[in-house]
């Protein structure tokens, strides 16, 4: 026994390393089909780190203070060293994090990988894009240029938005009557520890399950149906160390080309990751003619603008934002097709599906524009904005996708699955 | 150009806050890599910019990025008592500015990364005279604009004409040049252009730098995909 493993055995004697290893990497059963849409899942994790860790960074020159906020930003990209490139990682990190998330639920979506048993992981999953989304609102305020300013201002303002408890919860949530100094501290605490730490553990709750019960596949047929009666190894599975990291590594090698091209090249992506405006600084006193979220909460903007004040109120745009969200932790129960994947799907919920991604780009295309983007209708539609009307129409698809699939999952002509994975 | 301030605050103050008008903005065509036309701007910048315009978070000695010693940058581009690792701030007072122009000059620091170089380029080059307005001045990219055409002894003075039934029958209006300047159109243009170049470097003097090195990341990771890719095919040809 050489030194290396009287070592790991007297680790193991006292902490479960090699066995954390195995049940976790080495002895975990991936199915060996997985294809293209299987990277995005290790990818988000690289993100996460790398936001950590470059976010540190940022933390040691920042100054969330409305007075140097904006002027520190600047004297990281100038004055401290390499701080330019610390910086646009985790500008460019921030937008690559929602693509690769977007990619990794879309993947669940053909796959049905929400299905039974893993109705718990997409819940877990769900929570942790709900966690992006506050950290990226939060941390999208701390620059303190005109959009951060602005944008925190609309969104704050939903909750104002409640009936009766809104103006309070807005101020609750300020921490004063307008975005102010005060409202910059606590979202610099909630972006650089409260949300990271829910988030952490969340993504490793998200890992745990998965391991539970094992990962789908792009025929969403259960691996372990099928096991080798001597070792108990599932026959279409494969370690997932060595040969997925192996793969995956492969897959953060292509990833890291397209995320360092966008930084060093294109950092600002033409001001959909970096808003031009937002290198104007903060002015509480001057209102932006146009305000837009960054491009990963656009969809969810257009359908907020898409619905009509009612009884003189903002608020229904705001729940239906809200639903538009929440509709997705139900995906599990909603889907009643007998198959998983979209491969033995039959053409209704093929249909649905891409009229559903449709939907969200053309949403997402109209969140970062002014609604008069395509003019006017004419008078037999009141003169409506064409880009509203657009906007409301995909609302419906886009709720319909999940409203309806009760019953086109069910009613749909299926295929048979196969009895084991295929390549 | 002090006189011409001096002028504006007799003028008295006004508040003046213009949206962008919708103008075909002309392309500036600037080359970052040009360090000689951001030098020729660097002058024009320090000269009739920073009197009014800070850019308080450009360092003077981070002009030795575009091949100038410390020494030719405290001869040629500082004229005030500022020192060489200072930024280029102005001695104007805010409040002075409000009350001067309406409101204060802003920080042209980053103004290329929120304006945009093409819309920088038209509208130095866009102002033309008129009367109604409180400079004297006004300007279809940014109509009403606080700013004065400091540049008009260079330009010359230009006058909106309205054509009528131009090329689509609509009436359009165009900018004519009524009183030359001390310089010819083109070299007014070429001016103009190396400023703007100036500008955009200066908000962002980082920029050329990084393409250098996401070269060479990029050649490290093309030769990462490779090796990453034959790993990948050697681990995976035992599965079937």
């Amino acid at each position: 026994m050489g030194p290396m493993n009287a070592l790991v055995n007297w680790i193991d004697e006292r902490f479960p390393l090699t066995s954390t290893f195995k049940q976790h990497l080495s002895e975990y059963y991936a199915p060996k089909n997985f294809n293209f849409w299987y990277f995005f899942g290790a990818l988000s994790l690289l993100v996460l780190v790398i936001q950590i860790v470059t976010g540190i960074f940022l933390t040691m020159h920042y100054k969330p203070d409305a007075d140097q906020a904006f002027a520190s930003v600047e004297y990281i990209m100038r004055d401290v060293p390499w701080g330019w490139l610390i910086r646009y990682v985790h500008s460019t990190g921030a937008s690559m994090f929602f693509l690769v998330v977007y990619l990794h639920m879309f993947r669940a979506l053909l796959y049905g990988s929400y299905r039974k048993p893993r109705e718990l992981l997409w819940i877990l999953g769900m929570l942790i894009y709900l966690c992006l989304m506050a950290e990226a609102f939060f941390g999208y305020l701390l620059p303190w240029g005109q959009m951060s300013y602005w944008g925190a201002q609309v969104i704050v303002n939903l909750f104002a938005a409640v009936p009766f408890i809104g103006p309070d919860l807005a101020v609750w949530i300020r921490g004063d009557y307008v975005v102010s100094d005060a409202t910059l501290n606590r979202f610099f605490a909630f972006h650089v520890i409260a949300v990271p730490l829910v988030l952490l553990g969340l993504v490793a709750a998200h890992i745990l399950a998965l391991h539970e019960v094992g990962s789908n596949n792009p025929d969403g047929i259960e691996i372990k149906k099928k096991k080798d009666p001597a070792t108990g190894v599932p026959l279409d599975g494969i370690p997932f160390h060595p040969y997925y990291t192996v793969k995956d590594t492969f897959g953060v090698a292509v990833f890291l080309a397209v995320f360092t091209a966008i930084v060093f090249f294109a950092p600002e992506m033409g001001g959909y990751f970096l808003e031009h405006n937002n290198f104007v600084p903060a002015d509480p006193l001057k209102t932006p003619a146009h305000i837009a979220p960054v491009w990963y909460f656009t969809p969810f903007y257009s359908i907020l603008r898409a619905v009509p004040p009612m009884f003189g109120s903002q608020f229904p745009g705001v729940l239906a934002m809200g639903a538009a969200v929440v509709i997705m932790f139900l995906l599990p129960w909603l889907d009643r097709s007998p198959v998983k994947s979209i491969r033995y799907r039959g053409s209704l919920y093929k249909w649905a599906l891409a009229l559903f991604v449709v939907a969200f780009l053309v949403l997402g295309y109209l969140g970062t524009k002014p609604t008069n983007v395509w003019g006017q209708f004419g008078p037999w539609l009141g003169g409506a904005d064409r880009a509203t009307v657009v906007a409301r129409v995909f609302t419906i698809v886009y709720f319909l996708f999940f409203v309806l699939m009760p019953w086109y999952t069910r009613v749909d002509k299926t295929k048979p699955e196969p009895e084991r994975v295929t390549s | 150009m002090r006189a011409l301030l001096l002028i504006i605050c007799l003028l008295g103050s006004g508040f003046a806050f213009g949206a962008t008008g919708e103008v075909k903005l002309d392309r500036a065509n600037i080359d970052l890599r040009d360090a000689v036309s951001i030098q020729r701007g660097a002058k024009v910048f320090v000269n009739y910019c920073l009197n009014c315009h800070a850019a308080s978070y450009m360092r003077y000695n981070r002009l030795t990025d575009l091949g100038l010693s410390e020494q030719q940058i405290l001869d040629n581009l500082i004229s005030s008592d500022a020192k060489i690792g200072e930024t280029m701030t102005v001695a104007m007072r805010e409040e002075d500015a409000k009350n001067w122009f309406g409101v204060a000059p802003p920080d042209l620091s980053v103004i290329a990364r929120s304006r945009g170089a093409d819309w920088l380029y038209t509208y130095l080059r866009s102002f033309y005279r008129d009367e109604s307005t409180v400079t004297g001045w006004n300007n279809p990219v940014f109509p009403n604009a606080a700013m004065p055409h400091v540049l008009w002894r260079l330009q010359g003075i230009q006058r909106l004409h309205v054509v009528e039934g131009g090329d689509h029958g609509q009436p359009h209006s165009e900018l004519v040049l009524e009183t030359p300047g001390t310089m010819s159109a083109q070299a007014y243009d070429e001016m103009v252009r190396d400023l703007v170049a100036y500008l955009t470097y200066m908000a962002e003097p980082v920029s050329v730098q990084r393409a250098r090195v996401g070269v060479v990341v990029l050649l490290f990771l093309g030769l990462m995909i490779v090796m990453t890719w034959l790993l990948k095919r050697e681990y995976w040809k035992d599965v079937h």
